[in-house]
């Protein structure tokens, strides 16, 4: 009997500490997320300070399709939702529904990713590649930068696809989702920029 | 398979050369050696290398710094010998290896002497100042110092096989291009900055996450000490400044390696980006280096005056206004690169404002000494030297903050001794104070004073001796970075220059004597009660060296001067009702593997060894995946245990070893009474 106690109230203690902790993560993530947007400030800087110089090569309106931007615009918005949709069945404890909905956002993510390599691909095919110009250099790392953010978060829905099922809806997988979530919208808002940055004002 | 390493890497160019790269090797076999005969490695990976314990985290970040200080300080003594010598002759270095020379002193007294010193500093003494049993996440703080170890050896390594850069610590292109420096130098520069940068940054959020979370019962935020406001200061500002760090030395690596055009002089490159990216960054970072010190010379001006800090809340408010200001004034670093004159004036004007909490911090704490009880202890004697000397400095900054007098003194020797004299007083001399100070909280004795005095004199007097003829040299038109020279008037000078690094040379042995004799004589300067100084703040409530856990109990903060406010009502060393179970986090190998990871990635790509470093990469990422699986990191510590360890440290307080509280009560001993303070 006394046994038991004992270790009840370990457990208690140890469940005590990790919620602790848990919320410190969460305040930590933010202010990681603070540093990442400082990242992309600078990037952005960079790209408005390097737009013009486009020395001999492409011009923005040479290189930029609104038609593909907006499909890849429509993408990364739909999958912000769906992540969304993944943390109210979280609220709900609905594991099933959880990875359901983050296998949804994982597609959407592929998909934008792929739009995102075709747009890439396309553009060094054509001889408007990183290396030709100052304006293509500061794009490629702006817009690749934000890719690759995808990229990670992407491999971070699938861990989370892999944790659900082996760990159930624990108090940590919890806050992993919910930071993850941070993130991925995060990285929508980040999209937002680019957009209204770079691809709006290089077509006008 | 290689990429572009090869035997022709290796220093067999030159003596000298050779002469560095040997010391470094037969350095790393020495110690090598010596672990492997004392049969230690098994008790240093399992105590030391994989602990998340953040006063080990601490010292093995100071240790890191001291090896570095070495071998910047060898950099320094090389300039100033071939400047004293190299006067219409070629002295004994070429241009190419004087030029990775003052490139690597200055990369490595500031990431890699500085920053490792001040982090450490940080870690062993702030989760005890705020009574918090450990950092927020103790595991990232591990991640933080062996990206920081990677860094660093990302730098020694280049002495052995290939170069370092030739463009400087601040490495401004064109020059630092691929064009015009094509070998692997500036890669090596890049990579350790970038490896070393992300530590910063991480150990940056970590601690703006112990200091606003962590804190005990009562642990206001104007409560907290000096030393921590600073360290949340520069946390802050590490989190902030440190991603541009990361931005521009990615984007400079980009343009070398993948041939992209940030910086390139044609192509739609622009130079001035590298200069505004680097200096927003680095102007932060310099208040990085200082604000700590700052932080330390209030907590030691106050132990050794016997009196509360003078202005506490002035002090917290200049710290404050420093860090907001430090955003402010970066273009004071290129006033002579062609912005207008109006621009030029702001931020010339910015630039002295940041004087005014300065001049606060400095009165506070000549505020502090008026009527104390002034003890001259090493780490008051460096505080004390500080304030004479960085004044010196702070005025020429103000010089230099005028751009008409800035184009005139740019680029001239008079710079280089107006950024030592802030940073050697300004930063080193509190760094040393600290480690006089805290030394015995981290390892349970005091340092040998003797030894610490003659240490201070050596750098006192080198300091001036090697620095004020470089501010008459900078009036008289010496540039800075000579490699040689025509004018003899401008030789005694130098000489005297060199006789100063040879005095703080003796500095550096005197440091390396009194570790090594406190060290011998230790049992006879133990520190028994936690507390050697009489100290006023919570770190000192703790044992020496302190418990895992910290304090068995939290402490129950009611003052600005918690343990001292708990020594005058009689609180102080009480033993509890009953212990509890404390819940402690796990060692874990990853730390190290992480940062050895990122050494050899950082190698790889110095030398295009693609494949190394993409497998470098996922392996990394496997790491990372593997703690994220990871929901069982914590363990209890038994109360009995606790217990245990708490009485046997009780014990050996007898009520003679405890500091007579008596003359800071308010009014006059009552006799008869208990003393205040003692058990």
């Amino acid at each position: 009997m006394s046994e038991t106690a004992v270790t009840g109230t370990a457990s208690d203690l140890l469940e005590e500490e990790e919620k602790k902790s848990l919320e410190s993560r969460e305040f930590g993530f933010w202010v990681y997320l603070m540093t990442d947007a400082i990242i992309f400030a600078l990037l952005f800087a960079t790209y408005v300070v390097l737009s013009k110089n486009s020395a001999a090569g492409p011009t923005s309106k040479d290189v930029f399709d609104l038609r593909h931007t907006a499909g890849e615009t429509a993408l990364l918005l739909i999958s912000s939702l769906t992540f969304g949709m993944a943390t109210i069945a979280m609220a709900k404890g609905l594991s099933g529904r959880v990875i359901m909905w983050l296998v949804v956002t994982a597609l959407l993510g592929v998909g934008f990713l792929a739009m995102e390599m075709m747009e890439f691909h396309g553009m060094i095919a054509k001889g408007a590649g990183p290396d030709v110009s100052g304006f293509l250099s500061a794009f490629f790392t702006l817009v690749g930068t934000h890719g690759l953010h995808v990229t990670f978060g992407t491999i971070g829905i699938l861990v989370m696809i892999v944790q659900i099922p082996l760990k159930g809806l624990t108090p940590p997988v919890r806050s992993r989702l919910l930071r993850l979530g941070l993130f991925w919208h995060f990285l929508d808002i980040v999209w937002i920029g680019i957009f209204s940055v770079v691809y709006l004002p290089g077509v006008m | 398979m290689l990429g572009r390493l090869t035997i022709e890497a290796l220093p067999f160019y030159s003596w000298v050369a050779m002469g560095g790269a040997g010391v470094t090797v037969l350095g790393g076999v020495a110690v090598f050696l010596l672990i492997t005969y004392l049969r230690a490695w098994k008790v240093l990976w399992t105590d030391w290398l994989t602990s998340v314990d953040h006063k080990k985290i601490g010292i093995m970040y100071v240790v890191l710094s001291l090896v570095m200080l070495v071998r910047g300080f060898v950099d320094a003594l090389m300039m100033r010998a071939q400047q004293a010598v190299a006067l219409n002759n070629e002295g004994y270095l070429p241009p190419e290896h004087f030029e990775q020379i003052f490139s690597s002193h200055g990369t490595i007294m500031i990431f890699f002497v500085a920053m490792p010193f001040l982090t450490g500093l940080i870690n062993i003494v702030v989760p005890q100042q705020i009574g918090a049993r450990d950092v927020a996440f103790p595991f990232l703080n591990s991640v933080s110092l062996w990206l920081t170890a990677a860094g660093a050896g990302l730098v020694l390594v280049s002495l052995v096989i290939g170069k370092f850069s030739q463009a400087g610590w601040t490495g401004y292109p064109p020059y630092s291009g691929i064009e015009y420096s094509p070998g692997v130098g500036v890669d090596y520069w890049l990579w350790a900055l970038i490896v070393s940068g992300f530590g910063s940054t991480l150990a940056g959020i970590n601690f703006i996450v112990t200091i606003i979370k962590n804190r005990c019962p009562g642990m206001k935020f104007m409560r907290m000490p000096l030393f921590t406001w600073t360290a949340l200061c520069v946390s802050i500002l590490i989190a902030f400044a440190f991603p541009g760090l990361t931005v521009v030395a990615a984007q400079l690596t980009l343009d070398r390696t993948l041939g992209f055009h940030f910086f390139t002089n044609g192509d739609g490159g622009n130079m001035m980006l590298f200069a505004n990216l680097l200096w927003i960054w680095g102007h932060p970072e310099v208040y990085i280096l200082i604000l700590p010190a700052f932080g330390i010379f209030s907590e030691v001006v106050a132990t050794f005056s016997r009196k509360r800090l003078f202005g506490y809340a002035s002090l917290v408010y200049a710290t404050a206004c420093i860090a907001l200001l430090s955003f402010t004034v970066w273009l004071h670093h290129f006033f002579t690169m062609g912005s207008s004159s109006n621009v030029n004036a702001v931020f010339g004007i910015a630039t002295m404002i940041i004087a005014v909490p300065t001049g606060v911090k400095i009165f506070d704490w000549l505020f502090t000494l008026y009527r104390g009880r002034i003890e001259f202890h090493p780490a008051m004697v460096f505080t004390i030297g500080f304030m004479v000397t960085f004044v010196i400095g702070g005025v020429t900054g103000v010089l230099l903050a005028l751009p008409p007098a800035d184009y005139l003194m740019h680029n001239s020797t008079f710079l280089v001794a107006h950024f030592h004299n802030m940073l050697i007083p300004g930063a080193l001399f509190g760094y040393f104070a600290g480690m006089n100070y805290w030394f015995p909280k981290a390892f349970g004795f005091k340092l040998d004073v003797k030894w610490g005095m003659r240490s201070f004199w050596f750098w006192f007097i080198g300091f001036y001796l090697a620095f004020m003829p470089l501010y008459v040299l900078g009036f008289m038109g010496m540039s800075r970075r000579m490699e040689h020279y025509a004018d003899p008037t401008w030789q005694p000078y130098l000489i005297v220059a060199a006789l100063g690094a040879i005095c703080v040379l003796c500095g550096i042995v005197c440091i390396a004597v009194q570790l090594y004799v406190s060290a011998k004589n230790w049992g006879s300067a133990r520190d028994i009660t936690g507390d050697p100084w009489n100290g006023r703040t919570l770190e000192w409530a703790t044992s020496s060296p302190p418990a895992p856990y910290n304090f068995a109990v939290l402490p129950q903060v009611e003052d600005i001067d918690a343990f001292h406010d708990m020594k005058i009502r009689g609180v102080a060393y009480q033993v509890p009702d009953r212990y509890e179970d404390i819940v402690m986090p796990k060692s874990s190998g990853l730390g190290p593997i992480l940062g050895g990871l990122a050494f050899v990635l950082g190698f790889a790509m110095v030398w295009y060894i693609w494949w190394l470093a993409a497998l470098c990469l996922v392996l990394s990422l496997v790491c990372v995946g593997i703690r994220a699986f990871d929901d069982d990191s914590d363990y209890i510590f038994p109360a009995a245990e606790v217990e245990r360890m708490e009485k046997a440290r009780l014990e050996q307080i007898t009520p003679a070893d405890l500091h007579d509280m008596r003359d800071f009560l308010p009014v006059g001993p009552a006799s008869g009474e208990i003393l205040p303070g003692r058990v």
